[in-house]
């Protein structure tokens, strides 16, 4: 039953490939949603400069609704959705659809968290100097809040790993469909070892990106 | 010229309402060094907010050159606030931007060319004294240097009013005076109106020429510093006052001199031209009587002197009744009381 690791190894490093993809996707798709709801999270907040009550209740109650999900859960429960939407359930766009969802609403409590954290003087003083709205959020809110912001998707990109690792045993590919079917249905240890030192590998790389690109933005 | 007619400002907190700025009424007049003092929760905060409506007023009205700004919109109002720069007590830099960038922000707002953008920020550094430290990060710089940043920033769009948030109280003695210092050269140079509020009397000693005391969201008196210091009519003001210039001697030392057998003090108060003039010596040698200044203070206040001294006189009893009222005539005299009090 062992593999034959001269044909293995091709294997490996096409998974190794594969969950990389899922995560920068799933990262990139879910930034660009997760920001823009953290954003207007953040915006809508009472007090804050487009206060509005409804939309900020309307996404709390999303957010939270979907959150405590288990993502292994949310992955078959969206199933139909993803099928119409991606045509399949099988593969790794597959993985990325609801991927990217779940990562969204993590994304943007990170972010909310984040501008939170900016002091509400700095944003005072950009509204005193005759900025709009607009230009607050992208030339005081952003800024400010990047350095922590890259931390927080770095945390969030850690989770990712997990989760496409997940999406795999559920016919995502990846390095969790070779540890699926490999290490545990055929009781290969070694297979096992493998993709788990791969996977902590991974996670170490995202973290030492992150911290070095944060650092860069960090000026407190 | 900034003018607040019948001003009001409340919140409502969940318990009740709270009543920030009641009923204010000041103009403001251009070239006025303007200060507003009070004790935290005064409603002075809340107040200067009212000038660039980072805070609306409930009631009343506050018009900026004659323009009410209640009625402005989104759009009027952003325009406004361009002409009406804000320093702060905690300076609210933006961290991710460089002294330069700072200073430049205000004006990439209003959508000025690069080029001068760069042209006039170098001008604000040089005006600041702070042209060596453009590229740094506002971590990097002391608090008189944050400050001098925000008033280099606050200067950008060559605004006709500026107003200061608490912007000393963050400082130490020292850098106090310089950035007062500043705040005078702002004035005088550009012409600039400065409405700013402070809880320290010092602040307003040095630099402002008029002076309103607010206490509860009201204001209790308001003129020219001079007037005020001189003539306080409110206790608030006086205790403000007497955190400045002590105007008595401790009690200990008043009781001192009266078991010691001392005759009655008399305080003299006496300003402008009038201190110029020997009146003391003249008034008590044509009644043939002494007088022994006990303790005291001549100061300028305004470009004015000022004086305030605590007098015994030795002599018959009548001719002291006749010198002090002479004296009554041409300044301010009251027996004090050595005991207690």
């Amino acid at each position: 039953m062992q593999v034959d690791w001269q044909t293995f190894w091709p294997r490996i490093v096409e998974a190794t490939g594969e969950t990389i993809f899922m995560v920068i996707a799933t990262l990139i798709l879910g930034s660009i949603l997760g920001i823009s709801i953290g954003l207007l999270l953040f915006v809508t907040r009472k007090g804050n400069i487009l206060e509005n009550k409804l939309v900020s209740m309307l996404l709390n109650l999303l957010i939270n609704f979907i959150r405590p999900i288990p993502f292994i859960i949310f992955l078959v429960a969206i199933s139909p959705l993803t099928r119409t939407l991606i045509g399949t359930t099988i593969g790794t766009w597959a993985a990325v659809f609801p991927m990217t969802i779940a990562a969204s609403f993590g994304i943007a409590r990170v972010v909310e968290n984040n501008l939170i954290s900016i002091d509400p003087g700095v944003i005072e003083a950009a509204k005193a100097m005759g900025a709009s709205p607009f230009q607050i959020i992208f030339t005081v809110l952003i800024p400010e809040a990047l350095g922590p912001l890259i931390l927080g998707l770095t945390f969030v990109t850690v989770g990712l790993i997990d989760f496409s690792a997940m999406a795999g045993t559920v016919g995502g590919g990846g390095l969790g469909h070779v540890a699926m079917t490999y290490g545990y249905q055929r009781f290969d240890g070694s297979v096992m070892i493998v993709t788990v030192v791969l996977l902590i590998l991974l996670v170490q790389l995202a973290q030492w990106l992150g911290n070095t690109l944060s650092r860069k933005f960090l000026r407190r | 010229m900034i003018e607040f007619l019948k001003a009001t400002k409340s919140f409502r907190t969940a318990k009740r309402e709270v009543h920030a700025v009641q009923d204010v009424s000041l103009t403001i007049e251009q070239g006025d060094i303007y200060g507003i003092i009070g004790f935290s929760g005064a409603g002075k905060s809340t107040l200067l907010r009212l000038v660039n409506l980072l805070e609306k007023p409930t009631a009343g009205s506050v018009k900026v050159q004659g323009t009410d700004i209640t009625t402005l919109s989104p759009k009027e109002l952003r325009k406004l606030r361009r002409r009406i720069g804000m320093i702060f007590q905690n300076f609210n830099l933006f961290t991710s931007r460089t002294v330069a960038g700072n200073v430049g922000y205000p004006l990439k707002l209003a959508g000025t060319s690069r080029q001068e953008v760069q042209r006039r920020v170098a001008e604000l550094l040089q005006f600041v004294g702070l042209s060596d430290k453009a590229n740094d990060y506002p971590e990097q710089l002391s608090g008189g240097q944050k400050q001098r940043v925000g008033i280099a920033r606050a200067l950008a769009t060559s605004p006709d009013i500026l107003i200061c948030d608490e912007a000393t109280s963050a400082l130490d003695p020292e850098t106090t005076s310089d950035i007062l210092r500043l705040l005078k050269k702002v004035n005088a140079e550009f012409g600039i109106t400065i409405l700013l509020i402070t809880h320290e009397m010092h602040v307003i000693q040095t630099i402002c020429n008029k002076v309103a005391i607010m206490e509860n969201g009201k204001v209790l008196e308001n003129g020219s510093v001079f007037d005020t210091f001189t003539n306080p009519q409110h206790e608030t003001t006086q205790n403000f006052i007497q955190s400045v210039q002590q105007d008595r001697p401790s009690s200990t030392l008043l009781e001192k001199w009266r078991s010691n057998g001392g005759t009655k003090l008399y305080r003299i108060v006496f300003k402008g031209e009038i201190a110029g003039a020997p009146l003391l010596s003249r008034i008590t040698r044509k009644h043939g009587t002494d007088f022994n200044i006990v303790y005291g203070t001549v100061r300028e206040l305004q470009e004015q002197l000022y004086g305030n001294l605590l007098v015994s006189f030795d002599g018959p009893e009548l001719a002291i009744q006749q010198v002090i009222s002479e004296l009554s005539e041409l300044t301010e005299i009251k027996e004090v009381q050595t005991d207690a009090s």
